[in-house]
């Protein structure tokens, strides 16, 4: 972990949820609602980190919505940006983007200008190649406390995972 | 699986490449990531080729050729590529069925497919890492390019032949 990434949650919580994810990604998606579940459910004993893993042969606007999340995170909205992408999976076409910009109440054009500029996108590629590097082999790849969770990720049996990482840490 | 150090057995199959075959030897001189893979269109969107379809730009900073090996068909490997925009060829290994995979150590006889298993060759023919993945485990690309790294770039390879 490190200071660059985007983190929710306590920095000294038992747990460390990392998510490998693609904002066009349909699975990723689906993931969404659960991990915002289960950061409920584990309160202050969990910690989320998203790092980029945009798929773009597949997936032709998942770079820019990484690199938007981003530009919006320079203005302190990454979060906000995260959810809209989320939200709006079927509307990620750069204006749709630049809409979402002012939906979130940023300065559009500097936000126009970081994407125009893939001002980002050594960011996106550097969180790309640490999950390649890091064995993620999809998206969404998840990691408890450093491990790959390669078992399913429906609401239960992540918050399964989760409570048996807390336990094993305390 | 064959051990490392050994010569990789040649190969050609029909294929997805232009010219409708794909034979080992045509890249002798460059290193070989060589994917089994149980068959086409498994049910998730970023699955393991599609993976390294994405990668491609990292295997070709080691001048590397990626190629990926099931028992479908030409016609399910051409609709296959197709459909995640594969930009490295599918080979064929359906006449006589799995003959290639049984070569690698990498045929399943009970389930008739391919084990899900990468190989990497080096620039003369001979494997230098293997990996058998458990057939639902997608194992990445982080061991690929190691291995790769373990070759050298094609620049360290020039000037390690001459000394």
């Amino acid at each position: 972990m490190s200071s660059r990434d985007h983190t929710l949650g306590p920095e000294d919580a038992p747990v460390t949820l990392v998510e490998y994810g693609d904002y066009q990604c349909p699975y990723c998606g689906m993931a969404y609602p659960i991990v915002n579940a289960v950061r409920e459910e584990m309160g202050d004993d969990l910690r989320f980190v998203f790092r980029h893993f945009p798929i773009t042969t597949i997936h032709p606007y998942a770079e820019g919505a990484a690199e938007a999340a981003e530009a919006a995170g320079a203005q302190g909205e990454f979060w906000e940006m995260h959810d809209w992408l989320f939200e709006h999976q079927d509307s990620l076409a750069p204006n749709d983007l630049v809409e979402a910009a002012g939906v979130l109440d940023l300065d559009v054009d500097r936000f126009v200008a970081d994407l125009a500029q893939h001002h980002f996108a050594p960011r996106v590629r550097e969180d790309f190649m640490s999950g390649v590097r890091s064995g993620v082999n999809g998206t969404p790849t998840l990691f408890i406390n450093g491990l790959r969770h390669d078992g399913e990720w429906d609401e239960d049996s992540l918050l399964a995972a989760l409570r048996q990482a807390a336990g094993v840490r305390a | 699986m064959l051990p490392e150090g050994t010569d990789a057995p040649d190969f050609e199959l029909r294929s997805t490449a232009e010219r409708g075959t794909t034979r080992l030897t045509e890249f002798r001189g460059r290193p070989v990531v060589v994917v089994f893979y149980p068959g086409d269109f498994s049910p998730v969107c970023t699955d393991q080729l599609t993976l390294y379809n994405e990668l491609l730009p990292e295997f070709e900073r080691y001048d590397a050729q990626l190629l990926g090996i099931s028992v479908d068909s030409l016609w399910s490997h051409l609709a296959f590529a197709r459909d995640r925009k594969l930009r490295f060829p599918l080979l064929a290994d359906f006449h006589p069925k799995g003959a290639v995979s049984k070569q690698y150590g990498v045929y399943d006889e009970d389930k008739g497919i391919s084990e899900r298993a990468l190989y990497v060759i080096d620039r003369d023919g001979k494997i230098s890492w293997s990996y058998l993945s458990p057939r639902d485990v997608n194992p990445g690309a982080d061991g690929i390019l190691e291995a790769l790294e373990a070759l050298g770039r094609p620049a360290d390879a020039k000037a390690s032949s001459r000394s």
